[in-house]
């Protein structure tokens, strides 16, 4: 028999605040998180509204001589060793950062595969340096021989190192001392899901017993909205004050995305000493798969993605009638959710009329990097209550799918398949299976 | 089903030497070096204005670009390394395999910004007064000046979908991003997806630019390059006592890995065996090596474990490894630390295993560099012969070792080369080796 990988802890952070329970509780109310941003004044871009974070200080996480690297933590960073910490609580988990005792595992028995996304320098800091080096002519240019001399001194001398993707894995590995495989996986939305695969790839085979996993990512600053925007992901969302309100998932009158910012990092084990530590299980990866998309070649069914979703099903020797729920990515931008659609009916067929699915961007947003970990997260949890949470949404879903707005619910679930594309046309997919 | 076998069947390379293996590797052996001023933006007076840069290179002259118009450099770079290592596998003319069975890992960089539009909307939001940045003015002049070709051209994914419409493949796509570390990863990755069974062939490899304004001074301000700026070509000079810090390089490298059965049932010629795969963290400091080098160890130590090669072992007599392309960044710290790591795993044979680094000839390629020293231990293996270490003229007495110094080596009389490691050791503590071997029955 092959080694199985478990899901023990859950580490979240959303736009409904921090842990798992805010997010469930959220995703139940059936009460969307997206609202005006505030963190900036984003009023002069079409998307004003999104799901930030609120409470997120990676100085609470951290020991005290730790408290210095904190300012060179991006926020994607922050999210990234807040989640952390609360997937250990949440797991039980004893790591180095309890600085007591011993840990539950040796350093290089626990890896760590973070996803996220390009961190744009924060534009304050950059462009108060770039101003010193304004070109004389043309007020619009740098003049790098200047930047060269003199202005490149105004910014701090670990610039870099606040921006580079592998920085929430660094600070996580730091702090938790985790000196097994670790990566950095960056493929915008299925970073998140990637990861867990990597992960539970590197459990089965051995090279770990226990993983930190997911991704985490903000892009609710300049670089990332104008970015999303010019990508064509994000409604405009005018004087609209509910979010919840613009995002509807597969619905070909819905305005558009929009973001929110995010991470999910869970505990994945090998399933036998997880059960001899007594941890709680809340799933098992049964099954993982990946796929690449040719955005170019308008194919009727996206072999990237049915891909993905078949590999991942033959994976955990299951059949699509066998699945009880689906996590998709479910943008809330047309074209992107009726490609999804299509895929999903190529898969399942008429037994779509009865998968219900679970949708989550109405309530938090694109978490991008964060995305498929936190959609990940909510599947073990649904399998851990057997329960499906309530879905918004303000139109009327197509396709023919489970999609519309409804009231949380008790559910008998054994399996969840949790899927994604991804800006860039990667695709992954994961089988969860309830272990009760 | 799997075979548990993973080969490489093709590689493909862009470097500052040079956009083709064989004429990159005869460069290599007579220790030519690639280094030379910036060019590619006005970079003179900066503390570091020289680096390894490509020149010459088309990429037209090996895909039609037509349907890459927007292509950044990284993907310009890993279109024509993979198109060279697709065509040695035999892949090109080769129409039997199942899409969804061909994947692609890479460690390619993030893209260069959009300079002029990124600065100009920088600047023009800039107010004086408050010393700030005027956030709706910021956007006013990004939604003016940027454009979606340019801006995701710059997502660290962008050459994988470039890469899968050129070559039309659809299994399973990876990009990681874990700094100097980053291709040997992907490679090793690939290889255990192959291994697994998600896939049947890998395109694996990265490429990587930082040679623009902010990629030089991020470094300049980590002080981690060398500053010799009034002579270039012997600036990098790895393990040597008056070291001060990496060049710059970029280019990329591209392995077609597959599943030995796959190879054989289709008739291609193996060049070598991947063997084994070692990753770990140093999850130390966010600047720092662990001063031991237990994390560089731990990866060279987990690449022999699964390769089945005990490093304390001998073959006929020698150590039971025939090259380490070492990570030799030419930096004090990592040199001294890679050193003592090898010390510390092979034990008194570790003086006898060669050793060296192309980043003295080409610079440090970055997210690109391990696949392309990867691509190097494979050339040692098929021809028996070991690139130099140059600019190695004052032994380091903490680097004590065999890098073998100016002058390539043959050892085509003594049995040629048999088993390399490659290392690769990321900013952030991301360490991973590769281990290859000749391939044999």
């Amino acid at each position: 028999m092959g080694r199985s990988v478990v899901i023990t802890g859950l580490g979240v952070v959303s736009a409904y605040g921090l842990g798992m329970d805010a997010l469930w509780e959220g995703l139940c109310s059936g009460t969307s998180a997206l609202s005006r941003i505030e963190s900036f004044d984003a009023g002069g871009f079409p998307a004003k509204l999104g799901g930030e974070a609120p409470g997120v200080r990676a100085r609470d996480c951290v020991p005290k001589s730790y408290r210095k690297a904190v300012k060179v933590m991006a926020r994607d960073t922050e999210i990234a060793v807040v989640a952390a910490s609360l997937a250990v609580e949440d797991a039980a988990l004893v790591t180095r950062v309890a600085q007591n005792g011993p840990t539950t595992y040796p350093g290089e028995r626990l890896g760590c595969h973070i996803g996220a996304g390009l961190i744009s320098a924060e534009t304050q800091e950059l462009t108060q340096a770039l101003v010193t080096a304004r070109d004389s002519e043309d007020q619009t240019k740098v003049d790098w021989r200047v930047w060269g001399e003199s202005g490149m001194n105004n910014l701090p001398p670990l610039w870099l190192l606040k921006y580079l993707p592998n920085m929430p894995a660094c600070h996580v590995t730091i702090l938790h001392g985790a000196e097994g495989p670790s990566n950095t996986i960056t493929c915008s939305e299925a970073s998140g899901l990637l990861s867990i695969g990597e992960s539970a790839r590197v459990i089965e085979r051995g090279a770990a017993d226990a993983c930190f996993s997911g991704g985490a990512e903000s892009r609710i600053n300049n670089m990332g909205l104008i970015r999303m925007h010019l990508a064509g992901w994000l409604a405009e969302t005018g004087d609209e004050t509910d979010g919840g309100r613009v995002v509807r998932p597969y619905d070909p009158d819905s305005a558009g995305g929009l973001l929110g910012e995010g991470g999910g990092i869970v505990i994945l084990e090998e399933k036998t000493q997880a059960v001899a530590r007594g941890a709680r299980i809340y799933a098992e990866i049964s099954g993982f798969g990946a796929g690449q998309s040719d955005p170019a070649c308008g194919e009727e069914v996206d072999l990237g993605l049915l891909g993905a979703i078949e590999s991942a099903l033959g994976d955990a020797g299951v059949v699509p009638g066998e699945i009880d729920a689906i996590v998709p990515r479910a943008l809330g931008s047309p074209a992107e959710d009726a490609l999804e659609a299509r895929v999903l009916a190529a898969v399942f067929g008429a037994a779509l009329e009865r998968i219900p699915l679970v949708t989550i961007v109405p309530n938090i947003g694109n978490c991008l990097a964060g995305a498929g970990s936190l959609a990940a997260a909510v599947g073990a949890r649904c399998l851990h209550e057997q329960k499906l949470p309530a879905r918004i949404h303000a139109g009327t879903p197509g396709f023919g799918l489970i999609a519309g707005s409804c009231a949380p619910r008790g559910a008998t679930l054994r399996r969840v398949l949790v899927c994604t594309s991804a800006l860039g046309g990667q695709n992954a997919a994961v089988v969860l299976g309830s272990v009760s | 089903m799997p075979s548990g076998r993973v080969v490489i069947t093709g590689m493909g390379l862009v470097t500052p030497l040079g956009h083709e293996v064989d004429s990159v590797w005869r460069r290599l052996l007579a220790g030519e070096s690639g280094i030379g001023p910036v060019s590619r933006f006005p970079g003179a007076t900066f503390r570091t204005n020289f680096a390894g840069e490509v020149r010459g290179y088309d990429p037209a002259d090996f895909v039609d670009m037509a349907a890459h118009a927007n292509a950044g450099l990284n993907t310009q770079f890993a279109l024509g390394a993979c198109a060279q290592a697709w065509d040695q596998a035999g892949l090109r003319h080769f129409d039997g395999f199942n899409q969804r069975r061909v994947g692609l890992y890479l460690g390619s960089g993030e893209g260069s910004l959009d300079y002029d539009n990124f600065v100009a909307t920088n600047l023009t939001s800039w107010d004086e007064t408050t010393r700030s940045v005027d956030h709706v003015a910021w956007a006013r002049a990004s939604l003016e000046r940027m454009t979606a070709a340019s801006e995701t051209q710059q997502e660290p994914n962008a050459a994988l979908a470039h890469l899968a419409a050129q070559f039309g493949v659809r299994g399973p796509a990876f990009n990681c991003m874990t700094a100097c570390a980053a291709s040997t990863q992907a490679i090793g990755e690939a290889g255990e997806l192959i291994r697994h069974g998600d896939a049947d062939v890998m395109i694996a490899g990265g490429s990587h630019s930082m040679i623009h304004p902010l990629g030089m001074t991020g470094f300049i301000r980590l002080t981690a390059m060398s500053t010799r700026c009034d002579e270039p070509a012997r600036a990098a000079r790895p393990f040597d006592r008056t070291r001060d810090g990496f060049v710059m390089g970029e280019g990329a490298g591209i392995v077609i890995l597959e599943d030995l059965d796959h190879a054989l049932a289709r008739g291609a010629m193996p060049l070598v065996e991947l063997v084994g795969y070692g990753s770990s963290a140093d999850a130390f400091r966010i600047t720092d090596m662990h001063p031991e080098g237990l994390g560089p160890m731990r990866a060279m130590a987990g690449a022999l474990r699964q390769a089945d090669i005990d490093p304390r072992s001998q073959r006929n007599g020698r150590p039971p490894v025939d090259y380490i392309s070492a990570h030799g960044t030419g930096t004090t710290e990592n040199d001294a630390i890679e050193t003592a790591a090898i010390k510390a795993l092979f034990g008194p044979s570790a003086r006898r295993v060669p050793i060296s680094s192309v980043k003295c000839m080409i610079g440090h390629l970055i997210q690109a560099a391990g696949a392309v020293e990867l691509i190097t231990c494979v050339q040692a293996i098929r021809t028996g012969r070991i690139p130099p270490t140059i600019n190695l003229n004052q032994p380091d007495p903490e680097c004590d070792l065999d890098y073998v110094p100016h002058v390539a080596r043959d050892l085509t009389d003594t049995g040629g080369v048999e088993v390399c490691l490659s290392n690769s050791f990321g900013f952030g503590g991301q360490n991973d080796t590769l281990c290859v071997r000749r391939y044999r029955d």
